[in-house]
C-alpha cells in the first residue's frame, strides 16, 4: 500500500481515477480502490467528493471491505449529511445480519456517524441489538446508547433505552455488564454536566450486588468501570463499607495499574465510613505494596502513579512510611519522574531516614541536568526545615555542595540556606563567612537577594557587613527589583544595628531608591523606611528588627476539602494535576457537579468557589515550598503580638545607645512634612497586628509568601473569610 | 476515556488517527508538538499529561513515535496511558516493529484494531492473541466470514475453546530480575527482586491449573511447615486469568491459562540482596592528558552457578579517545556512542574474581561549561538454574475434563533488572565537578 501514497498524479486526476476504479466491474479493483481512498484520507487528502462512489460498495459480503466503507462513512458523514441517508438501508440490514460481527459493526458505526438525519433510524436496530443473543453485539449496543445520548438525549429517554440499560446490569455476561456500567456512568455524567438535578444512574444496593459479582469476572477495563461505579456508591452502614472494601482489596493484585488505582480509590472512599482503627490500618497496609509495584511500570504510568501517591501520602501519611528507598531516582528516569520522586522522598523523610536521603540528594546535586540539580538542593533545604534533628547534617551537605563552586549549585544552596536561617535563627551563624566568600559568584537575583537578606539579618555579627552591602548599593540601579528591595531592607537593618558606621550608606540607598528607582514597590518601601526612621526610630527598630516566627513546611499543600475531592477522583486528570476538574475543563460543568456533590456527600461540604479559593491559597503555600519568593521579612501573625511587648525594650535599647545618629537622621529628613506622616509608622504594625494569631497554617503561609503589596489584594480576593472581615474592621478602627 | 487517539511522528505530524467522540476536533492533534515546544521554551517540564485551553493531552513515547490521546473531560488518566501502552504492545505483536514505515504500510489493519480495541473512548479488547483470531492481515484469503471469537465476551476472555495439541506440555520460566543501586562508598542503597513466572502453555481443551509455590504466607495460613525455605513476596500481580478472590482467601493460584506464551504472575521482594556481581572501578584522572581505569569484577554467588553473557558497562568521558584495554578474561570494547566501554565475559563462574585495565587519552583543551555526567556502571548478566529469592515451584496441577496427562517443565533464571547500577566515586586528584 505504500505505493499508493507516493503517487505523483495530479490531484484532480487522482480522485477521478479512484472514482473510475470504485465503479469498476471487478471486485478486486473496487476493493483496492477503497483502500487507496482510505490511504488518501489518512494522509489528509480530501476524498469527500468520492462519497457516492464509495457508498455503492457498501453492500458486500466481504467483511474487510465493509469495514473500510464504514470507516470512510464515519469520517465524512458530517460533511455529506444528505448522502448518508442513502446508507441507512444497508445499515439497518446489516444490523440483522446472521454474523454477530457484522451486526455489532453496523450498530457501532451508526452510533459514530453523528449525522442528525440518520439518528432516528438508529433506534429500531438498537432496540433489537440490545436484546441480541450474542454478548458481543449486546456489549456494543450498550455503548451505542451512550453515543445516542450524546447526540440526542430525548431519543434515549423516549425509547426507554435507559431502563433497558439498567436491566442489562444483570446480564449474565460480565463484559456486557462492564460496558453497560460504562455507558450508564457516561450518561450520568453527561446529564449532570448539562445541569440535570436527578442522577440518571444512582447505584442502589441491588446494583451493588451485581457489580460485586461482575467485578471478579470481567476483563481488566471492565473492572475499572465497575470500580469507579463502586466508588460512587453510598454505603448504608459501616458493615457494608467493610464488605465493599473486602471485596475490592483482591483487585490490588491485578496486573493492570489502572485497575489497582481504581481499587485504591474505591477503598479510600469507603474507608471514610469505617471507624474500626484496626481494619483501616489493615487496608492502608495492603495498599503500600501495589503502589510500590507501580513504580516498575513504564515512565508515563509511573508518573501518573507518583502524582496519585503524592495525594495519598497527604491523606494517609503512614501508607509508605518505610518505603522511601523505592523512590530513589534511577539514573535513566525521565526528568518528570525524578522531580515527582524528589517531592515524595521529602514527604517521607523522617529523622530516622534522613541520612540515606541526604546522601542520595547529594548525589543528585552532581548530576548534569541543571533543573534537577536545583530541585535536589531545594529538597535538602526542605528536609532541613522539616526535620529538626537532621538540620545540622543538611547544612553540612549544603556546605559540601557550596565547596564544589559550581555556580548554579552554590546559588541554589545560598537560597536554601536563607530559609534554614529563617527556620533556625542564629543557629548556624558560623557558616556565614563561607556564604559571603561566594558573593562574587552569585549572578541570579534570587540568590543575591537571599545572601543580602542573610547579611542584613546578621549585620551585627558580620564585621564587614557595611563593605559587603556597599557593593550592592553601588550597583543598586543595575540590580533587579527583588535584589533592590533586599538591599534596601538589609542596609536599613544594618543602620539600626550599627548606626555609627553606616549612616552614609543608608542615606545613599534611600536617596537612590526614592529618586532614581522606577519600581513603585522599591520606592514605597524606601519611603516607608525613611519616614519610620525620621519620625520614630524606636518604632522603626520594632518593626524592621522584629522577631519573626520560624517558617514551617506544611504536611499537606492541599486543603483538606480539596484533598478529599481529589482522592475521590483518583486516578483521573484532576488527581494527576492536583486541581479540581473545574479548573481545567471549564464551561460551567464544575458548578453542576459540585452542587450535586454537596447534596450527596454530607462530609464533603464545600462549594466549587471555596475549592477554587483554597487552590489559590494552596498554590501560595506551594510557592513557599519552592522558596521562590523574595524572603518575606514582613512580620505576620505572631510577630504582631510580640511587637507590643518588645516596644518598651526597644525603646530602652535606643535610649542606651547613642541617639545622635538618629537625631541626625531626623534633621536630614527634616524637610519632609511630619504632620501627615504620624500615622504611617503605626499603620503597617497594626496591619499585621490585626491578623488573628490563630490562623490556619495554610493562610499564614499564604500571607507569609506574599509581599507587602500583595497583602491587600489577597484580602480583596477572600472577602468571604471571616478573618478578613475582622481585619477590615480593625483597620477601620485604626483610622 | 479518550476522545481521540493519534499516532504522531517526531515532527508532530499525525500518521494515523481515530476519533471516538466528537468533542475534540481532529485538527487539535497538530497542536500537540507546538505546545510541547512552547512549554520547553518556557522552561516548563513536559509531563505525560497536560491541559491546554480545555483540552487534555495524554501521551507516551515509543521509539520515534508519539502516541497521543485527547479528551475534554476529567478522564481516567491511568486508564488512558496504560491503554496507549497496550496499543503499542498489540501493534508490535502484529507488525514486529512499530515505526512510521509499518504504520504507513498497514493503515487498514490499524484502523480495524483501533476500532476493535476502543469504542466511544472506552477500552474494549486489548488481548492481541484474541484480536488476531478475527482481525488478520490476510483476511481476504479467508473463504468464510470470520465471527467474533467467543473469548471476546466470555468470562474466560483470554482463551478460545476447542484448542487441541497432540502432546500436552507446559513450560514454566521463573525469571528474577535484580535491581540494585550501590553508592560510591560501596553500600547497597536500594535493592529489589522483580520476579515473573512466564508460561508457555500447549494444552488442549479448557484445562484448570493450580500452581503451588513455596509462599510463606500460604504456609503460615495453612499451618504447614515447609521443608525448605519459604519466601515472602511483598506484592504479587496476576494475569487476568488468575482468580484473585481465591488467592485472597487461601493463597491458591488457580486459573484457566491462555494458549501459548504469557506472563502468569509477577512479584516483588524488597529483601536486601547482596550484589551478585560486584564491580569496582578505580579511576585515575589526569586532566587534559589521560584517564585510567582499573575495574575489578567479582562473582558473589555459589561456586556451582555460572553467570552467562556478563556485560559490564563503564562510563568514560565523552571526549575520551585512543582506548587501550587489558583484561584477565573476556573481551573489552569501546562504545563511543554510549560514552562507555563494555567488558564482556561469556561465562563467569561463582566466587571468581577478574581484573581489567583501560587507558584513554583526553584532549588537552576542554570546554569550560562541560560537566561530567558521572553515569553509574551498569551490569548485565544471566544466571541460569538459580533464583536469588529462593522461590520454588512445588507443583503444577493440570486438570482437564478429558483427563489427559500433561508434562510441566520448570526453568529458573536470574538476571539483571533494568537498573543494576553501581555509582562511581568522584575521582581523586581532580575536582569532582568542573568549576565555572
Amino acid at each position: 500500500m505504500s505505493g499508493f501514497t507516493s503517487r505523483q498524479a495530479p490531484r484532480k486526476g487522482e480522485n477521478y481515477e479512484l472514482s473510475v476504479d470504485l465503479n469498476s466491474e471487478y471486485r478486486d479493483k473496487r476493493k483496492d480502490a477503497i483502500k487507496r481512498v482510505i490511504a488518501s484520507m489518512t494522509v489528509g487528502k480530501d476524498v469527500s467528493g468520492l462519497f457516492p462512489d464509495v457508498l455503492k460498495n457498501m453492500q458486500t459480503e466481504d467483511l474487510e471491505q465493509k469495514k473500510l466503507v464504514y470507516l470512510y462513512l464515519m469520517n465524512y458523514a458530517k460533511t455529506q449529511p444528505e448522502l448518508v441517508i442513502l446508507a441507512v438501508n444497508t445499515f439497518v440490514k446489516d444490523a440483522e445480519d446472521s454474523n454477530p460481527l457484522v451486526r455489532a459493526l453496523a450498530i457501532r458505526t451508526m452510533g459514530c456517524l453523528r449525522a442528525e438525519k440518520i439518528i432516528d433510524y438508529l433506534c429500531d436496530p438498537l432496540q433489537k441489538c440490545l436484546r441480541d443473543d450474542d454478548p458481543y453485539v449486546r456489549k456494543t449496543a450498550a455503548l451505542c446508547v451512550a453515543k445516542l445520548y450524546d447526540l440526542k438525549p430525548e431519543l434515549v429517554m423516549d425509547n426507554g433505552f435507559l431502563d433497558q440499560l439498567r436491566d442489562m446490569v444483570a446480564d449474565p455476561n460480565p463484559m456486557v455488564v462492564a460496558n453497560t456500567i460504562a455507558a450508564l456512568s457516561d450518561i450520568h455524567f453527561a446529564s449532570a454536566a448539562a445541569g440535570s438535578e436527578e442522577g440518571l444512574f444512582t447505584i442502589d444496593s441491588s446494583i451493588l450486588q451485581k457489580l460485586l459479582i461482575a467485578l471478579n469476572e470481567c476483563s481488566e477495563w471492565g473492572r475499572v468501570a465497575i470500580l469507579n461505579a463502586l466508588a460512587r456508591y453510598d454505603a448504608i452502614d459501616e458493615r457494608e463499607s467493610e464488605h465493599i472494601c473486602e471485596r475490592v482489596v483482591p483487585q490490588f493484585q491485578h496486573a493492570n495499574g489502572s485497575v489497582v488505582l481504581a481499587a485504591i480509590k474505591a477503598v479510600m472512599i469507603h474507608m471514610r465510613g469505617i471507624s474500626g482503627d484496626q481494619f483501616r490500618k489493615m487496608l492502608v497496609r495492603k495498599m503500600a505494596p501495589p503502589l510500590v509495584t507501580l513504580l516498575a511500570s513504564p515512565p508515563e504510568v509511573q508518573w501518573v502513579a507518583l502524582r496519585n501517591i503524592n495525594l495519598l501520602l497527604q491523606k494517609e501519611s503512614g501508607v509508605l512510611s518505610n518505603e522511601m528507598r523505592v523512590f530513589f531516582c534511577k539514573y535513566n528516569d525521565p526528568l518528570y519522574v525524578k522531580v515527582e520522586k524528589l517531592d515524595i522522598m521529602v514527604r517521607l523523610a523522617t529523622e530516622y531516614n534522613v541520612d540515606p536521603l541526604l546522601s542520595e540528594l547529594k548525589e543528585y546535586a552532581s548530576e548534569v541536568d541543571v533543573d534537577f540539580v536545583r530541585k535536589s538542593v531545594k529538597a535538602i533545604g526542605q528536609a532541613a526545615i522539616k526535620i529538626e534533628e537532621g538540620a545540622e547534617r543538611c547544612v553540612n551537605v549544603l556546605l559540601d555542595l557550596i565547596a564544589t563552586r559550581v555556580s548554579y549549585v552554590v546559588q541554589e544552596a545560598v537560597v536554601v540556606m536563607k530559609d534554614i536561617f529563617r527556620k533556625y535563627p542564629s543557629q548556624y551563624e558560623g557558616i556565614i563567612p563561607t556564604l559571603c566568600a561566594n558573593l562574587d559568584e552569585l549572578d541570579e537575583p534570587e540568590a543575591k537577594a537571599s545572601l543580602i537578606w542573610i547579611i542584613g539579618e546578621y549585620a551585627n555579627k558580620i564585621d564587614n557587613a557595611d563593605e559587603l552591602l556597599a557593593i550592592f548599593v553601588d550597583t543598586f540601579m543595575e540590580e533587579s527589583y527583588p535584589v533592590q528591595l533586599q538591599t534596601l531592607t538589609a542596609v536599613v537593618k544594618l543602620f539600626l544595628r550599627k548606626p555609627e558606621t553606616s549612616q552614609s550608606l543608608v542615606q545613599k540607598v534611600l536617596n537612590t531608591a526614592t529618586k532614581d528607582c522606577d519600581s513603585p514597590d522599591v520606592r514605597d518601601r524606601a519611603y516607608i523606611y525613611w519616614r519610620l526612621l525620621s519620625t520614630d526610630p524606636g518604632a522603626a527598630k520594632a518593626v524592621i528588627l522584629a522577631h519573626k516566627p520560624p517558617i514551617t513546611i506544611p504536611r499537606t499543600n492541599i486543603s483538606p476539602a480539596l484533598l478529599d475531592e481529589l482522592i475521590g477522583e483518583i486516578p483521573t486528570l484532576a488527581s494527576v494535576y492536583h486541581k479540581p476538574a473545574g479548573t481545567f475543563i471549564g464551561l460551567g460543568r464544575i458548578g453542576a457537579d459540585s452542587v450535586q456533590k454537596k447534596e450527596d456527600v454530607s462530609d464533603d461540604q464545600f462549594s466549587a468557589q471555596k475549592a477554587l479559593q483554597t487552590v489559590a491559597a494552596g498554590q501560595q503555600a506551594e510557592n513557599l515550598l519552592d522558596f521562590d519568593d523574595a524572603p518575606s521579612d514582613q512580620p505576620s501573625g505572631l510577630a504582631a503580638t510580640q511587637i507590643s511587648t518588645t516596644i518598651p525594650a526597644a525603646a530602652n535599647l535606643i535610649a542606651g545607645t547613642s541617639s545622635n545618629p538618629l537625631d541626625d537622621l531626623v534633621s536630614i529628613f527634616g524637610n519632609m512634612g511630619t504632620t501627615e506622616l504620624t500615622l504611617t509608622p503605626v499603620a503597617p504594625t497594626n496591619l499585621f497586628g490585626s491578623q488573628p494569631p490563630l490562623q490556619s497554617q495554610q493562610q499564614q503561609n499564604a500571607f507569609g509568601g506574599l509581599g507587602l503589596g500583595d497583602m491587600t489584594s489577597l484580602q480583596a480576593t477572600q472577602p468571604s473569610l471571616p478573618q478578613a472581615q475582622k481585619q477590615e474592621e480593625d483597620l477601620l478602627g485604626l483610622f | 476515556m479518550a476522545s481521540l487517539i493519534a499516532i504522531l511522528d517526531l515532527k508532530g505530524k499525525p500518521l494515523i488517527q481515530r476519533s471516538y467522540r466528537d468533542d475534540v476536533p481532529v485538527t487539535y492533534v497538530e497542536r500537540f508538538l507546538p505546545l510541547c515546544l512552547e512549554m520547553e521554551e518556557e522552561g516548563q517540564q513536559i509531563t505525560p499529561c497536560f491541559s491546554n485551553q480545555g483540552v487534555n493531552y495524554m501521551h507516551i513515547r515509543h521509539s520515534n513515535l508519539y502516541l497521543l490521546a485527547m479528551s475534554k473531560r476529567n478522564t481516567n488518566a491511568a486508564e488512558v496511558i496504560i491503554f496507549l501502552h497496550r496499543l503499542v504492545q498489540v501493534l508490535v505483536e502484529y507488525f514486529k516493529e512499530l515505526e512510521e514505515e509499518s504504520i504507513r504500510d498497514n493503515f487498514v489493519i490499524i484502523y480495524e484494531l483501533m476500532d476493535e480495541m476502543m469504542d466511544f473512548g472506552y477500552p474494549q479488547t486489548t488481548e492481541s492473541k484474541i484480536l488476531q483470531e478475527y482481525i488478520t492481515q490476510e483476511s481476504y484469503k479467508l473463504e468464510v466470514q470470520v465471527r467474533p471469537p467467543i473469548a471476546v465476551t466470555n468470562a474466560v476472555s483470554w482463551r478460545s475453546e476447542g484448542i487441541k495439541y497432540r502432546k500436552n506440555e507446559v513450560f514454566l520460566d521463573v525469571v528474577e530480575s535484580v535491581n540494585l543501586l550501590v553508592n560510591a562508598n560501596g553500600n547497597v542503597v536500594r535493592s529489589e527482586i522483580l520476579g515473573a513466572v512466564k508460561m508457555k502453555c500447549y494444552l488442549s481443551g479448557m484445562p484448570e491449573l493450580r500452581l503451588g509455590l513455596n509462599d510463606k504466607v500460604m504456609f503460615e495460613s495453612t499451618g504447614r511447615t515447609s521443608r525448605g525455605k519459604a519466601i515472602e513476596m511483598e506484592d504479587v500481580k496476576f494475569h487476568q486469568c488468575v482468580r484473585l478472590s481465591r488467592f485472597e482467601n487461601d493463597r491458591t493460584i488457580s486459573f484457566i491459562p491462555p494458549d501459548g506464551e504469557f506472563e502468569l504472575m509477577s512479584y516483588r521482594l524488597s529483601t536486601p540482596v547482596k550484589p551478585l556481581i560486584w564491580v569496582e572501578a578505580a579511576v585515575e584522572y589526569h586532566k587534559g592528558s589521560r584517564v585510567e581505569y582499573m575495574v575489578k569484577c567479582k562473582a558473589q554467588f555459589k561456586r556451582r552457578s555460572t553467570a552467562n553473557n556478563v556485560e559490564i558497562h563503564v562510563p568514560v568521558p565523552d571526549d575520551a579517545d585512543s582506548p587501550k584495554f587489558r583484561a584477565s578474561t573476556g573481551s573489552v570494547q569501546y562504545a563511543p556512542d554510549k560514552s562507555a566501554f563494555v567488558w564482556k565475559i561469556k561465562q563467569l563462574a561463582g566466587s571468581r574474581e577478574f581484573l581489567m585495565r583501560a587507558h584513554f587519552g583526553l584532549p588537552s583543551v576542554r570546554g569550560e561549561q562541560e560537566v561530567d555526567k558521572r553515569a553509574p556502571i551498569t551490569v548485565k548478566f544471566e544466571i541460569p538454574y538459580f533464583t536469588v529469592s529462593g522461590i520454588q515451584v512445588r507443583y503444577l496441577k493440570i486438570v482437564e475434563k478429558s483427563g489427559y496427562q500433561a508434562l510441566p517443565w520448570v526453568r529458573y533464571i536470574t538476571q539483571n533488572g533494568d537498573d543494576y547500577s553501581l555509582r562511581t566515586a568522584a575521582e581523586k586528584g581532580s575536582a569532582p565537578i568542573v568549576p565555572m
